[in-house]
Parts: structure tokens; sequence; C-alpha cells
């Protein structure tokens, strides 16, 4: 890992913002940008560990030096920076901060009141203009009872009525007045898509399109077709504006449009595609399609039966984000089974992911993944606990784009750590203490420093037993 | 997991239907009657617990099994919920979960809608679940149902028909103000009518609400046969239903709970008992906002019995519950009692059937062989017993991943 990486934790937001801008077409930079930056804190030295680091590999008795935001150094026996607090962590397990790739805290918050709805724009199966970070309420206590889990980074979507459903927002999960101040410095934006049997249920519930599945799959290449001749467009007022002279002086832009601009930056690749569908074969389908307009797809989330297609999902480069134990709460998941995500990670270069779409589940993703490894180990599958964690740590972040930046225990890498009080893989373990950033932000020995929604602050029944 | 002590398990699965006499040595062993100890036997013989503890003498023919420190627990209890009446959730012609017939019908019994041969109940049951209360939900529809649910079932996963009724379950808070003219004391007005109308039956000519058997059913509730399950989480509405309970002199159990804790000691002193989820943190709605992880070990502390099950009825997750039960132990609750609380307390709550629940003997045998302790999610089933019957563990989801992991092999999923 090269030394000025320690760097890229600092300068993030500046460079996510020259990024944007060296790829704009249409859309300008990111008009709500990140306002998060990690506060001061002193180093941090975490001694005698087990670490599962989130590459595959498991380190014995090491420490890990927590300074300026990044993970500074690796290895046994490290000397302490001045003032650095040290972290006496023998007998206990650090992994990487957990990484939740399918989340809807926020935009599905608790409590669940009709007016805080806000996961669905379900008026159109077509919104790729909306965005889910515009309906993030940051009170939902569920942010601070996933980071009790180990959740450091989690990716909130919109929710899976329409056939594009809008833009999906990288958080860090540290607590905030505003979304922005959650938002993950450069990551970029993803691209919520559906198959399958909800876009045609609510839209054939009107008696709209879509209604079937062949509706579904016409739908989204309309707009592809669309996406392209947008894109073109803009490309060629692009080329003419740097060519210059006359030609540049004739330009004219083409009008702005937020769906279009969602559809281009995904055909381009700066908009990572996030894909719910459960299907074998409707995940085929979507490959050819892919294929048909020259996009990639990042991952397919709930894949309930990625199993029978795992060969063709890692040669196509494509990860499947699953639950351990989900199954037959609708038809197209009722061939889930318990060895999905171990079948998945079998295959040569499978990418296997443990993701919750729940507020529950977000809590305890070690033991999803631990119920998955136990599955892939009784079936012969010799898989480690050191293997099963990249399903909930590297995987994930690199199928969302920040695979470089976070994931995993690597020097320069932003030092977002969890410290287990055991093996992560149990029913009976716990955080013991969650950094982002090199911040501690949950301490389980020190709870009154944990961050409180608004929402609960100060709530009469939580202060205690009734009178 | 061992395979080779699986496999083995497996074989003599096959052989041991007609076999007579089986001694599992060297199992740690949570009876649900008192003993947990590492290292006993279990001798089983034509299907019955002939014998259990540290030193069991293998008679003559018995097949003898190793378990090498594996544990042998008694079936767990599934929740309550939809178990063998829902196929696939949203599938409305395969789910017979929910109630919406609008009139009260107290007497109305989910048991003829069980089918034992629907997969979430297979699913369940090679996951160690032996038994669980089926209960009709008139909550899932709202505005159509009754505050009166109808009457719930034990039922076994081990293919017989359900037994007597168990418990009658009544919608109170915010879902039951739904089934009340959106309000939620108007629960215990409709309550209190229906409970005043079995006391006293209208003559021929005056208005009624029940059938004679609706009023019946109500007549065993007050005669203290039958115990009344609250679906109630807000402590303000606990309190109220354990006074409604006292005035009506009947047994309450509150199933949902999650401000149970907030009302410990009421309980306690009532002798009230309580269903909570496990998993619960957070404030879904306003009657959960001290929504607590430490809600099972509060109420452990204040000595309120405590039962588990998964809020939401699907029995497709039935067998996560044994996981949350690991939590709460997480959370501090005492191993023995977050145990109990999937085993022995439910049954002795639901069931008249001393063999569920618990390892007896003289019962026919209803046991699970883990992998390790059964609260770990990491410990799976090896070997199982039934009504007094090994079962096989194969499954439609274990034909699914034998088909597809043998297309993985040959590189050939695609």
């Amino acid at each position: 890992m090269p030394a000025n990486r320690v760097l890229v934790g600092r300068v993030s937001a500046l460079i996510a913002t020259l990024l944007t801008v060296l790829i704009a077409h249409a859309a300008p930079p990111d008009p709500y940008p990140s306002t998060y930056a990690a506060p001061p804190s002193p180093a941090v030295l975490i001694q005698g560990a087990t670490v599962l680091t989130g590459t595959g590999t498991r380190l014995e008795d090491t420490d890990i030096l927590l300074k300026d935001g990044v993970i500074a150094a690796i290895g046994p026996h490290l000397s302490a920076p001045e003032g650095a607090i040290l972290v006496d962590a023998r007998g206990r397990t650090v992994s990487p901060g957990i990484i939740d790739i399918h989340s809807h805290l926020g935009v599905y918050p608790s409590p669940a009141l009709s007016s805080l709805q806000d996961g669905n724009e379900a008026t159109a199966p077509v919104t790729a203009n909306v965005w889910a970070e515009h309906s993030i309420w940051p009170s939902d206590p569920g942010f601070q009872t996933a980071l009790e889990g180990g959740v450091t980074s989690l990716e909130i979507l919109p929710g899976s009525a329409n056939l594009i459903g809008g833009r999906g927002v990288v958080l860090k999960n540290v607590a905030a007045i505003t979304y922005q101040a959650m938002k993950f410095p450069g990551a970029p934006h993803g691209l919520k898509m559906a198959c399958g049997e909800n876009p045609k249920r609510v839209y054939g519930g009107h008696n709209q399109t879509p209604s079937t599945r062949m509706g579904n799959v016409a739908g989204y290449r309309a707009q592809w077709i669309e996406a392209k001749d947008y894109l073109r467009d803009w490309t060629d007022y692009e080329t003419k504006v740097r060519a210059g002279g006359k030609d540049a002086q004739d330009a004219r832009a083409p009008k702005r449009d937020l769906r279009l601009d969602t559809l281009a930056g995904a055909l381009k690749g700066d908009i990572a595609i996030q894909m719910h569908c459960y299907r074998a074969d409707e995940m085929a389908t979507m490959i050819d399609m892919s294929k048909e307009f020259g996009f990639r797809i990042a991952t397919f989330h709930h894949a309930s039966e990625a199993y029978k297609i795992a060969n063709r999902l890692a040669e196509n480069g494509i990860c499947a984000a699953m639950w351990a134990d989900w199954w037959g709460f609708k038809m197209e998941s009722y061939d889930g089974i318990q060895e999905n995500i171990a079948l998945v990670d079998a295959a040569p270069n499978g990418c296997a992911i443990v993701h919750s779409d729940s507020e529950e589940g977000i809590q305890r993703l070690n033991q999803e993944a631990a119920k998955a490894m136990a599955r892939g180990r009784a079936m012969g599958l010799p898989i480690t606990p050191e293997r099963a964690m990249r399903w909930i740590t590297l995987n994930p972040a690199r199928a969302l784009g920040i695979g470089e930046r976070t994931g995993s225990i690597e020097i320069g890498k932003m030092a977002d750590v969890v410290i287990w009080n055991r093996d992560p893989f149990s029913s009976y373990a716990l955080a013991q203490q969650v950094y982002i950033d090199g911040v501690l932000q949950f301490d389980r020995a020190h709870p009154a420093l944990t961050p409180r929604s608004d929402f609960l602050l100060g709530q009469p029944s939580t202060r205690g037993e009734m009178p | 997991m061992n395979r080779s002590l699986f496999c083995m398990a497996a074989a003599w699965i096959s052989l041991s239907a007609s076999a007579g006499t089986t001694l599992y040595q060297h199992a740690h062993v949570v009876s649900g009657t008192g003993l947990n100890m590492t290292d006993a036997s279990v001798l089983i013989v034509d299907g019955r617990i002939r014998a259990l503890g540290a030193q069991v003498a293998a008679p003559a023919d018995a097949t003898i099994v190793d378990l090498k420190g594996h544990w042998i627990t008694p079936a767990l209890f599934g929740g309550i919920g939809s178990m063998g009446v829902v196929d696939i959730s949203n599938e409305h012609a395969t789910n017979d979960g929910s109630l919406n017939l609008g009139a009260v019908r107290p007497e109305f019994d989910p048991a003829l809608a069980f089918n034992s041969d629907s997969e979430p109940v297979e699913i369940a049951r090679v996951e160690g679940v032996g038994f669980a209360l089926l209960a009709p939900d008139a909550g899932a529809h709202m505005n159509g149902g009754n505050v009166i649910d109808g009457l719930a079932d034990v039922v076994t996963l081990d293919g017989s028909a359900p037994r007597a009724p168990s418990a009658l379950v009544v919608e109170m808070g915010h879902e039951g103000a739904a089934l009340a003219g959106d309000n939620r004391a108007a629960a215990f007005l409709l309550l209190a009518d229906a409970f005043e109308e079995a006391r006293h039956p209208p003559r021929a000519g005056e208005p009624r609400r029940m059938t004679e058997a609706g009023r019946n059913t109500l007549l065993q509730v007050l005669a203290g046969r039958l115990p009344v399950l609250f679906k109630v989480d807000r402590a303000s509405d606990i309190r109220a239903v354990l006074k409604f309970a006292a005035q009506q002199k009947i047994r309450a159990i509150v199933s949902g709970g999650a401000e149970a804790w907030r009302v410990s000691k009421d309980l306690a002193s009532a002798h009230v008992p309580v269903v909570i989820d496990p998993f619960e943190a957070l404030p879904a709605d306003f009657d959960r906002l001290a929504t607590s992880l430490e809600n099972g070990a509060r109420l452990e502390r204040a000595g309120v019995t405590v039962a588990f099950s998964l809020r939401g009825s699907a029995p497709h997750e039935a067998r996560k519950l044994r996981q949350g039960a690991g939590n709460a132990v997480a959370h501090g609750m005492s191993w023995d009692k977050a145990f109990a609380a999937v085993t022995q307390t439910p049954a002795a709550m639901f069931a008249s059937t001393p063999a569920l629940g618990s390892i007896t003997v003289g019962e026919k045998a209803q046991l699970i062989v883990w992998s390790g302790d059964p609260l770990e999610v990491t410990s799976l089933v090896e070997a199982e017993w039934l009504d007094g019957m090994p079962r096989t563990l194969t499954t439609r989801q274990t034909a699914l991943r034998d088909r597809y992991y043998g297309k993985l092999r040959e590189g050939a999923a695609r």
C-alpha cells in the first residue's frame, strides 16, 4: 500500500470534488455535497488482538495503530505515539467496520409512521430522477442500533416498487443533523433497479404498465434507448465545445433532464447499478440487457437464486448481496436456501455479500454471515471466519465503489474498525468499540457517549420503569 | 460440524426406525426438566425415553452413538404465528394466517386449516423446531377483523393434527384500536361486552353478537380453562390489560410486550407471563418507544415468566428464534431462562402434553441432536426425534442445494 494513501482520508472531499468535475457530462458536480469530516481525535493503539482483516487474512496477537483518521500501522508490538490511547484487545477480535450495501434506514425509519414512509416514489415505474438521500431522516434511531452492531458505512437505497427507483447514497454511520454530514465523501451514487414481482404488482394493480415481467423488461429497455441518445447529444456538444472555434460558438447545450442524468451516469459507469432481482432466469436476462446497452451491473440484491448461476455471476464480475435465511415470503423467494451465500462464494472469483434490507438484520450482520458460514462448512466448503468476514466488509465496499478506501484493515485505509468482545461469528458476540475514521463512535463500556437520536432523546418512556 | 458424525447419525437413522434401543453417550444434555449436564447419556427404547443422566447402562441390544460432546435438547418452540397455514406469505391462496370475518367469533379455530405438508413446517422441523402456537391474526386485516381474533392451537411438527385449543387471542393497543372504532379504549369495551353476553346469554328475540359456541368459548375463559393472549406492547396498555384481567377474573398472557420491562413488577405480582421478540431493539411505533434488547433480562430479574416468539407471524422464520434467544443471553438474560423461553416455558404456557419442551423419562422422544449449543448461530441440527420417531433431515431446500452444488462443481451453475 503506497504511503501517500495516508492522505486519502483527509483530502477525500477535495478529491471527490475534482473527480466529479473531471467526469462531468450533463450533470454539474454534486450539488448536495458531503460535509462530513471526522473530528480530530487522538491516535489509538489497539493491542494484542486477533485481526480478521477483511481481505481473507487472520493475524494473531497483532497491534493496529489508528492515526489521523487512517490505519497507520499493523503489526506485533507497535510502539505508541505520544498521547496515543492504548486499548487492550487481548482475547478480542478486531474486524473492519461492517458495511451494509442494502439499507432503508432513514427512508423507512423507526417509528414506521405513515408520515415517514419516504422510500418508494411509487407514482411512476421509472423515477431515476429521485435521490434517496433527499428522503433520509437523520433522527432514525436505527442508525444508532446499526452502529452498536459494528456498521460503519451503509448504502441507503430507494425501495423496489419501481423498475428504476432512483439514486442510492453511501453514508458513514455517524450521528448528524443533516444527511450531508453523513455522506461518504466521494462515494459514487448507486442506481436502484428492480426485477420481478414488485414493479409489476404495484403498477399492474393500477392497470398500468408494467403488469408483467415482459412489461418490466420493455420498460427498462425504452429508458436505456433514451439515455443513450441523451448521452450522445451531450457527448457531441462537449466535443464541439472542446474543439473551440465556430463549432463551439454554435454549439447548444441539450436540455438537462434529471432522470436521464442518472441513467447516463450509469451508462458511463459513474453510478453503480444495484439491482433487486431474485430469480436466476431474470438475473440472466438483466445480464443480457446490460450487454445490449453497454452498462455494468455492480450487484444483484436479494438474489435468492444466485446459487443457480454462481458461475455466470462470477464470470461477469457481478456480486450477489443476499440474506442468510430469508425465503418464502413471496414466490420469487421460494427457492431461497441457506447455502446460497456459501455457494456464490465458492464459484471461482465469486463475490458474495451479506446484506440486511432490514433495521433488525443490520444490527447483527456478523451473525448473518456466521449462519451462512456454518451452512457452507456443513456441506464441506472450507470457509474460515477470515474468509466469511469479506462478505460484510471488503466485498460490499468494492461493490459500492469505496473498496480502495475502506472495507479492510490495511495500511492507509480509513480507520473504520470494530473491536468485538469475542469471535464475532456468534450469537453472543457484541461490538465493544466502533471507530469511524479513527474516532470512537461507540463504546459499550460507556453508553452515555453513544449518540442518541433526537427522536429518542428525553422520551419519557425510555427513562426507566413506569412510575 | 463433524461430517463423519453426521454421516454416521444419518446412516443410523435409516436402520433405527425399526430397531428398538438407542443409547446416546457423551452428550451435553439439557433436558428441560432441570438437567443440564455435560457428558451425559440418553437411552431411548421403542421411541420412549427410558433413562437419562451420567450413568446409564447400555442394554445388550442398544445401538450406541458417541456424541463426543455434541448437544441433546428438547425440540424447540417455533413461536406464535402461522405455522402450517402458509406456504408463500404474499400469495393469498396459500395463506390462511390472517382473519377478516368481521363478526365476533371467539370460537373460530384455525386448526382445520393446518397442513402438516406445507414446506415451512418441514423447514422449521429440520432446524430443530418441534412445536408452535398457531394463532389467527385479525390485526393483519385492519377494519375487517375483530378485536377477538379467535382460538390458538398448539401444533406439533411431527405430522399429527392439532389438539385442543390453548388460548383465546385478542388484539389490543393500536391494532386493537383499528378494529374498535379507532380507539384503543374501545377494544376493552367490545371485549367486556362480549364477556357480559357470555355471562348473561340473550333470551330469544333479544339482539346477540355471538353464537352459542362463541359464548361457550368465553365461558371457558371465564372458568379459567383458557388463558387470553393479549397482543399489547405499550406499558400503559399492559397495565390496563392487567386491570381488565383482574376485573374479569381471567388468566392473561401478554404477547408482544415491547415495553413489558417498564411494568415488570406489576406483571410479576399478577403472575402474568410475557411473550416477547428477543430481536427487538427499535421503537417501531409509538406503542413501542421504550423497546430494549434488555427486555428479557429485566423481566427475568423481576421474576416474570418469559417466552420468545418472533413478532412477524411467518413460519418461514421460526428457525431463527433460537438465534434470538442467544441474543437475549448476550444482553443479560441467563442461558437457562433464555433456553427455557424457547422450550419448556411456552410448552407450559400453551401445551397440555408433557413431552413437549422437555426430555422426560417415560415420554415419547422429542429431542434434537445439535453440533453444539443450540442458541449459537453456528450450531446445526444433526439428528432429530419427534413423537418417538427418528426423522430425516432432507427437504426440498436440501434437494435444491445438492442439485446446484453439483452443477457448481462442474463449473456449470450458469
